[in-house]
C-alpha cells in the first residue's frame, strides 16, 4: 500500500534514532570504563605503536636490499602498512572485544539477558563495547599514511580520499563479518575462541603486496578469505596502482557475501542456543 | 628429584588435553610462514643476474625462515608467563610455599613438557610445509654442526623461559603485566630474528646487537645451522648466550626471593 511508505519511512528514522541514542550510551559506557585504568589504558597505546614501528623497521630493512617488491615502491608498501594499520585499528576499536567475547557470553548463559533485550540482540552483541585505544592507535597509522604520502608526492583528489575511506569501511565491514561469522562457531563448541584469534592471525597477510602472492594462497585469500583486497584496494585507489576499477567491485562484492553468510550462520546459530544453564 | 617425575606426566597429561588446540595453531601459524616466503620470493624475483641478498641465497633465506619456526616450536614461551603471573595475582603461589616444591623448578619442568608435547604434534604440519619447500631446505654442513646447534638450542628454550618467568614475576608488584610482557615480545621479536636474519642488518647495528640477550633466543641457534657461525665464533657466541642463561636465572632467583616478601596471598 502506497500509504503505508511515509509511516514505515517515519518509523525506520525512529528506529536508527533510537539505536543512535543506544550507541551513545554504550560509547559513554566504554569511556567510564577505561577511564578506570589510565595507566593501562596508556600502556596498551605504547604496545600497539611499538608493534606498528615493528612492521614498520622490517619493511626499512627489506627496502634496504631492494628497490621493489614487484612494482611496489618503498613508500608505496609504507603506506600499505599504514592503511591496513588504520583499518586493523579501527576494527579492533568498534569490533574485536565485541567478536572474541561472544564465546565468553554463551559459555556464561549471559547471552540470554542480550536475547530478552527490545533491541536486535547483534546488534547489542556486536556494538556493546567500544576500545578507545583503537582510534588512537588509528591516528598514528593516519600520520604515518600522510608521510608516505609527501614522500611519494601524492596529492589526492577529494574523490580519491572519500574512495579510500569507503573502501577502508568496506574492508572493516569484510574483518567484522568474518570475524563475527567464526565467533558464531561459539554456539557449537567452546573452543572457538582459538578460532577467532587464529584469525586475527591473517591481519599478517593483509598488510604485503597483492604482488608477491601467486597461484591457490592467492585465489584463497582473495576469493574465500579477502585478506589481500582489504588493505591493498583502497591503497592502490590512493596511489594510481588499480589495474581496472573491478578490483573495487571484487572487493564491494566480497564484502556483501561475507556480510550474508555471517549473517545467516548467526540467525542459524542462535535457533540452536539453549543457553548454559539449562 | 622424584616429584618433579610426577610433575612432569602431570603436565604430560595436562597438555595433551589441548591436542587439537596445538595442531591448528601450528597449521595456522605456517600462513604468515608462507606469506613471508612469498614475500622474498618475490624480492629474489626482481634481483638480476646471481641474485643475493646480503649473502643469502633464496634457498637459505627460505631455511632461516624454516628454522626459525622449526626453534620456536622447540622453545617459544607459550602460556607459561601468563599462568605464572595469575598464580601469583590469585594467591595461587602460597601451596607452593608449604610444600616442599620449588616453584621454579616446578614451572619449568611444565615448560619442557609442555614444549616437547606442543612439538611432537607440530611436526606433522611443519614437515609436510617442509617437504613442499625441500628445494629451498638445506642442510647443516656436517654432523658437529649439528650437535652445536641442538646445544644452542637449549640454551635457547632456558633463555626463553628464565626471561619470561622474570617478567611474569612483575606480579608481584604491578596488578596487569599483560602490557609489559608484550612490550618484551615485541623486542624479542625483531631483535631476536623473528622477522628477518639479524646479519641483514647494517653491519653496526648487528655488532650491537650481539652482545644483548635478544639474539641468543633465535637468530643465534639458526646461524649454527646454516654455517654462518664456526671457530672463534661458535665459542664465542656458545659463551655469551651461557652467560646470559645465567643472569637470567640469576634475576629469576632475585626477584623471586624479592617478590615472596612482599607477597600477601590475596585471596589464598
Amino acid at each position: 500500500m502506497p500509504t503505508d511508505t511515509p509511516q514505515s519511512a517515519v518509523r525506520a528514522s525512529h528506529g536508527l534514532r533510537r539505536y543512535l541514542t543506544i550507541y551513545l550510551a554504550l560509547w559513554k559506557n566504554s569511556v567510564v570504563r577505561e577511564m578506570g585504568f589510565k595507566s593501562n589504558f596508556l600502556l596498551w597505546i605504547v604496545v600497539e605503536m611499538l608493534w606498528f614501528a615493528l612492521q614498520l623497521s622490517f619493511m626499512f630493512v627489506i627496502y634496504s636490499h631492494t628497490d621493489r617488491i614487484g612494482t611496489w615502491s618503498k613508500w608505496q608498501v609504507v603506506m600499505l602498512l599504514g592503511a591496513s594499520h588504520f583499518i586493523q585499528q579501527i576494527f579492533t576499536a568498534i569490533f574485536l572485544t565485541n567478536c572474541t567475547q561472544l564465546s565468553e557470553l554463551i559459555r556464561t548463559g549471559k547471552l540470554d539477558f542480550m536475547l530478552l533485550l527490545p533491541v536486535n540482540t547483534r546488534f547489542m552483541v556486536s556494538f556493546r563495547q567500544v576500545d578507545l585505544g583503537g582510534f588512537v592507535n588509528a591516528a598514528s597509522a593516519v600520520a604515518v599514511m600522510i608521510y608516505a604520502g609527501n614522500q611519494l608526492r601524492l596529492s589526492p583528489t577529494w574523490a580519491q580520499v572519500v574512495g579510500f575511506v569507503l573502501l577502508a569501511a568496506v574492508s572493516i565491514l569484510v574483518h567484522y563479518s568474518l570475524m563475527f561469522l567464526l565467533a558464531s562457531v561459539s554456539f557449537w563448541t567452546v573452543r572457538a575462541q582459538g578460532i577467532v584469534w587464529g584469525y586475527y592471525n591473517l591481519f599478517n597477510i593483509a598488510r604485503l603486496p597483492d604482488e608477491a602472492f601467486r597461484g591457490l594462497f592467492k585465489a584463497f585469500f582473495t576469493f574465500a578469505l579477502p585478506m589481500l583486497l582489504v588493505a591493498n584496494v583502497p591503497v592502490k585507489l590512493l596511489v594510481r596502482k588499480l589495474s581496472s576499477p573491478l578490483e573495487m567491485l571484487v572487493l564491494l562484492g566480497m564484502a556483501v557475501l561475507c556480510l550474508a553468510a555471517s549473517e545467516l550462520i548467526w540467525r542459524t546459530s542462535v535457533r540452536h542456543y539453549t543457553s548454559a544453564s539449562s | 628429584m622424584k616429584k618433579y617425575w610426577h610433575v612432569i606426566n602431570i603436565g604430560i597429561q595436562n597438555t595433551l588435553v589441548y591436542r587439537v588446540n596445538f595442531l591448528f595453531r601450528a597449521t595456522f601459524a605456517l600462513i604468515p610462514l608462507a606469506a613471508v616466503l612469498f614475500l622474498w620470493r618475490a624480492i629474489y624475483a626482481g634481483k638480476e643476474g646471481g641474485g643475493q641478498v646480503a649473502g643469502y641465497t633464496l634457498a637459505q633465506m627460505t631455511s632461516y625462515y624454516l628454522l626459525v619456526t622449526i626453534v620456536d616450536a622447540l622453545t617459544a614461551v607459550n602460556e607459561d608467563d601468563w599462568q605464572i603471573a595469575a598464580d601469583i595475582k590469585d594467591g595461587n603461589i602460597s601451596q607452593f610455599l608449604l610444600k616442599p616444591i620449588d616453584y621454579l623448578t616446578y614451572r619449568l619442568c611444565l615448560f619442557g613438557t609442555g614444549r616437547l608435547i606442543y612439538t611432537a604434534i607440530a611436526v606433522v604440519p611443519v614437515t609436510l610445509f617442509i617437504l613442499l619447500q625441500r628445494k629451498f631446505f638445506v642442510l647443516p654442513p656436517d654432523w658437529a654442526t649439528f650437535g652445536w646447534f641442538l646445544v644452542s638450542t637449549v640454551m635457547t628454550a632456558l633463555l626463553q623461559f628464565f626471561m619470561s618467568y622474570t617478567m611474569a614475576l612483575l606480579a608481584f608488584w604491578v596488578l596487569e603485566v599483560s602490557t609489559f610482557i608484550f612490550i618484551l615480545f615485541a623486542f624479542e621479536y625483531i631483535a631476536g630474528g623473528h622477522l628477518f636474519p639479524l646479519n641483514i642488518l647494517p653491519p653496526l647495528l648487528a655488532q650491537a646487537l650481539h652482545y644483548t640477550p635478544f639474539p641468543y633466543q633465535m637468530f643465534f641457534p639458526v646461524s649454527i645451522y646454516l654455517g654462518q657461525t664456526t671457530g672463534p665464533a661458535l665459542w664465542e657466541g656458545l659463551s655469551i648466550q651461557a652467560f646470559w642463561v645465567m643472569t637470567a636465572y640469576g634475576l629469576a632467583r632475585f626477584f623471586w626471593s624479592r617478590g615472596i616478601r612482599k607477597y600477601s596471598a590475596v585471596g589464598g
